[in-house]
Formats: C-alpha cells, structure tokens, sequence
C-alpha cells in the first residue's frame, strides 16, 4: 500500500502570530516553524495504517527553505521517504494554488490513500484535501474521527454536528484527519537518526509541470484589502468574591438582558 | 438584481432551517436578491421560513442521491446553479460539509473563496478575523463568483418577508460524488443543549473545575441558560469532558453572545477560539489568570461558590 501523508509548517501553536505589513501575508519569522499540530494525527494515522496493512509513507509538503525541517520531523516519526515543494514563487500562495500544487505532485504517483489533518492551525481554513480530492477526481473522506482499511475500502468516522457518519469508499482517497483520532508518537532517537538517511526528494515548479504565474500571491483569487490587531477591549469590572460574587454577576447578566 | 446563492442547512434532529441559514440571508440581501439552496425533503415547508428571512426562492435539490454521498452533491448542485443563474455570490456556513463544498466548488468554477467571513459589506468585501480572533482582515475575491462561508453568530438575523417559491433542482450528481457513500448516521446524545458552535450563550469550565465531576456544576449553569457547554483543553486533556466539546485553537471556535469561562486561564490556545464573543465573563480564583483581561465581567473566587450561587439567582430570576 502506498500512502501519501500532506503535512505543513506552521508557527508554534502556543505563538502570537501576525501578518506581515509589507505583503498581508503571515510573518512566520516572527516564530518558531513546527509541524501543523492537526498533521501530526495525519502522520501517525499513515504510520498505523501502514504497519497494520504493510506499505509505505511518503510525506508531502510544500514551504519555504525551513520546511524541511518539518518534512524531517515526520521522518524520524517513521516515514519512509519525503517530497518537499519549494519554490519562491510559491510565497503568498492562496489555498486554491496550494492545492494545485500538491495534487501535481501527488497524481500519478499511485498512492492508495492521501491523509492530511483536517486544518492547519495558521490558515484553518479545512478546505485543502477536499480541493485536492476534487483536482484528482477521487474520494473525499474527511474529518475522520476513525480510520479503517479493508480490503480495497477505506471506511471513516466523519465528525459531524450532531455525532458521526460513517463513510465508505473505494482506494484511492483522500482522508483528513481530526484531533485525538491517536496519540501521535514522540520520534525517537534511533527515528531521528534514521531521518537523517532517509530519501527527500526536492521538488521546483517547473519540476512539476506548473508555470510560475500560476501560483504565490499575484495569482491569488483572493487579496487582503487592508488588516488591522484587534482594538483592546476596554477593561472590565472585576470584582473579588466575597460570598456574592454569583449574585453579583447575575445582576450584571440582568443588565446585560440575557436573564 | 442578482441572485446570491445561499446554502440553507437543516437541524439533524427537527429538520427545520437552522439559524445560520437566517443569518447567511440577512448578509445576502446587501449582496443582491437571496434564493436558498435546499438539500432533501420538506423544501415547501422550509420555504415558509426561506421567505420569512428574504429568499424568494428555494432551490430544492430531493432524492436519495443528494443525501447519501457526502460534500461532493452540495458542490454539484450549486456549479450547476451557478452557470444557471450567475449569481452575484454564493454563501455557505461554515460548517465542516461547508467549506469543504465551498473550497471544492472554487476549484471546479475557478472562483476565489473566502472562509469563516463574520461580515459582509455590500460591495462584497469580506471581514474575517484571524489569529484567534487577534487581527481582523477585511479581503474581497479577485476571480469568478465569490465563495464566502460565514460564520454561525456573525450578524443578528433581520427578517425581510417575501414570498418563496420551490425550484426543483433536476441536476444528477457527479460520478465522482459516488466515490464515497454515507453507510450510516450516528447522532449522538446531547441533552437537549444547543449545538456549541452556534449557541448564543456558551458556559465552559477547564482546570480549575478540577475533575470530571466538576463538571456538572458547569452543566447546571449552561442549562439554566440554555447554553452550550464547552472545556478547555486542559480539561479534556485531562479527560473530565469529551473533546468535541474543547474550544480553542486545535477545537471549536465559538462567537456567542455570551461566554462564561469558569477555572480557565486564557492561555492563547484557548482565547484562540472564543475570543470574538460579545460578552465575556470570567470566573478564576488567580486574580492574575490572564482571561480577566478580555472580561467585561470577572469574579475572582472559588467557582464551586459562585457558579452555583449564579445558577440559583438565574433560576430565581427567571421564574
């Protein structure tokens, strides 16, 4: 079985993050660069698949100069191999671009299954695998809460507002992944040692066939018109408890008519 | 005028148009004239509603087909409808079946999309505030139809009375949306209390509650508001609540009305995902909890005194 695992470098979860006033575009010198929290799930999930079917796992992702670090991080997870897109011309890519980019280098590589997570703690905008999903014209199980693979099907647990439906379809797919569907291994040393061997193949645009006007930040469908931090919210009133601090917010509450 | 193409959404349980649906009308109206899209039976009873909120028309999309394959159905129908009727914008909520159809229909369309909008101007430019709600961002589709999916609780919903008629939607679906079949639904017990991305009232607990019995003081108050329960993570980390539940960064975000933090910090992964609610209130005994800050009410005080004592003047009030 071959899997593809799409993962993405984001700023440190705990960051403050900002964009850039020079282009609208995220700042992400201002922190630390790690793997996408929600791809960590995705990794493992591949990673489980793979031990309990056999197979490979081949980690995708497109990012600047840096993102080999995150592409390495899921190596010495277990992956066996890696693909890295860079490319300047891809900065200020939108997630239209992004997909288009992914799927040229994802199609025709014969993956049985391509897992993400389900969003990227920076964009969070949960839309990526579905494009992709629709650019190779294959099936979209997505938001899975669980994972299994049977035969020839893959059957997932989608989360949903009300609880969960369970989705069936025929390899290949396209799986995203939510937060807790497993407990993400930590790399070990021997796993970060054996990264370091292992093959990432580095991929420009040219590489894969796509022109560069068709992608970064001039090409977007989509542009920032102007941005702006949040305006402080005025102090409140806080108060210590001193045997009514219940009623007391009760009566704020009152004011504020919701009782 | 144009039309402006907006997705309705049905509560799993009762069938009736959600709230959100309302609200994604009142945005449409500044944008042109809205007609709903409309997924399975009971399209001539929801037109009632429809109407009530501005859409003079419903395009009913019934038959097995459109309910038993996810996303991919919704993205049929609505391409179809678009070189139909080249609307002026197409909204969607934003739900997870939501943006996956919007993101998906951009694609097939070659149109921008624009994600979790909390507003929309009349010229179409969008205001989404990012960051965990630290930066606001106004931008605006540069290529096609523009996609927004919007926010539950972005606007109050104003009702605009017209009348609504049914389209029937003769579209068939893709080959591709049968790539993946729904075998079966599971609707999880709730309770009775709303859905927490969309709740106007929201009372969550985290790790000051202490325990997964802790909880339960939490679940007194949210009922005596009708609200929604939420945790932080480090509550559901710990396991005392169930995850779906997590506000923040990595879980849900939420915009209501009014949110009451109870033994929560504020640590950026949690204001991440509340802090765009219109009221907040905040009770923690560490006066230098850093939440406090974006209160417009804050107890410093244990929560096992105040929370009940809040919930009984609530109830009292109420009666």
């Amino acid at each position: 079985m071959k899997i593809a695992v799409c993962v993405k470098q984001v700023p440190d979860t705990w960051a403050e993050k900002a964009l850039s006033p020079d282009d609208s575009t995220l700042d992400r010198a201002a922190a630390d660069g790690v793997l996408n929290e929600l791809d960590e799930y995705a990794v493992e999930e591949a990673l489980q698949i793979a031990e309990a079917h056999g197979g490979e796992v081949t980690v995708v992702s497109m990012g600047p100069e840096r993102a080999a670090e995150t592409v390495r991080k899921a190596l010495s997870m277990g992956a066996d191999a890696g693909i890295h897109i860079v490319d300047d011309a891809l900065h200020g890519s939108d997630a239209i671009a992004t997909s288009a980019v992914l799927s040229a280098a994802l199609e025709g590589k014969g993956f049985d299954l391509i897992v993400f997570g389900s969003e990227s703690t920076d964009a969070r905008m949960s839309v990526v695998p579905a494009m992709v999903a629709e650019r190779l014209g294959i099936a979209q199980v997505t938001f899975a809460q669980r994972v299994t693979v049977s035969g020839s099907d893959v059957t997932i647990e989608r989360v949903t507002d009300y609880g969960f439906d369970t989705v069936s379809a025929a390899m290949p797919a396209v799986v995203s992944v939510v937060e807790k569907i497993n407990e993400p291994r930590y790399p070990s040393f021997k796993g970060i040692m054996a990264a370091k061997k292992k093959p990432v193949e580095t991929l420009s645009i040219v590489d894969l066939g796509l022109e560069a006007a068709t992608v970064g930040q001039a090409a977007a469908w989509s542009a920032v018109e102007d941005f702006a931090a949040r305006p402080p919210k005025p102090a409140g009133t806080i108060v210590a408890d001193e045997g009514d601090g219940g009623s007391r917010i009760a009566t704020y509450l009152t004011e504020q008519k919701f009782i | 005028m144009s039309t402006v193409l907006v997705l309705a959404e049905r509560d799993a349980s009762s069938g009736v148009v959600k709230k959100t649906t309302w609200e994604l009308l009142t945005l449409a109206r500044r944008l042109g004239e809205p007609a709903a899209v409309w997924f399975g039976d009971g399209a001539a009873d929801a037109a009632a509603t429809l109407g009530e909120y501005g859409a003079t028309a419903v395009y009913a999309a019934e038959g097995a087909d459109m309910s038993d394959h996810p996303v991919v159905p919704i993205v049929d129908v609505l391409a179809a409808l678009v070189t139909e009727v080249d609307p002026a914008a197409v909204l969607v909520p934003s739900s997870a079946d939501g943006k996956e159809a919007a993101g998906r229909l951009a694609v097939r369309i070659g149109s921008g999309v624009i994600t979790d909008a909390v507003d929309i101007d009349a010229s179409g430019v969008a205001t989404q505030s990012v960051f965990g709600g630290s930066t606001v961002v106004h931008s605006k589709v540069t290529r096609g139809v523009p996609i927004y999916t919007v926010r539950p609780n972005s606007v109050a919903p104003e009702s605009a009375p017209t009348t609504c008629d049914v389209k029937n939607v003769e579209t068939s679906i893709s080959d591709v949306a049968k790539t993946a079949r729904v075998v079966e639904r599971t609707v999880a017990a709730k309770g009775g209390r709303p859905e927490l991305t969309e709740a106007a009232v929201v009372v969550s607990g985290g790790r000051g509650v202490g325990g997964a019995d802790g909880f339960e003081v939490i679940e007194k108050l949210a009922d005596s508001l009708g609200a929604a329960v939420g945790a932080s993570r480090a509550a559901t980390d710990a396991g005392w609540y169930p995850h779906q539940y997590q506000v923040g960064q990595t879980g849900k975000t939420v915009s209501p009305q009014l949110y009451i933090a109870n033994g929560i910090s504020g640590a950026i992964q949690h204001r991440a995902g509340m802090q765009t609610s219109k009221v907040v209130v905040v009770v923690n005994k560490d006066s230098e909890a850093p939440l406090f800050e974006l209160a417009d009410f804050g107890v410093v005080g244990d929560l096992f005194e105040v929370v009940p004592q809040l919930t009984d003047e609530i109830q009292s009030r109420s009666n």
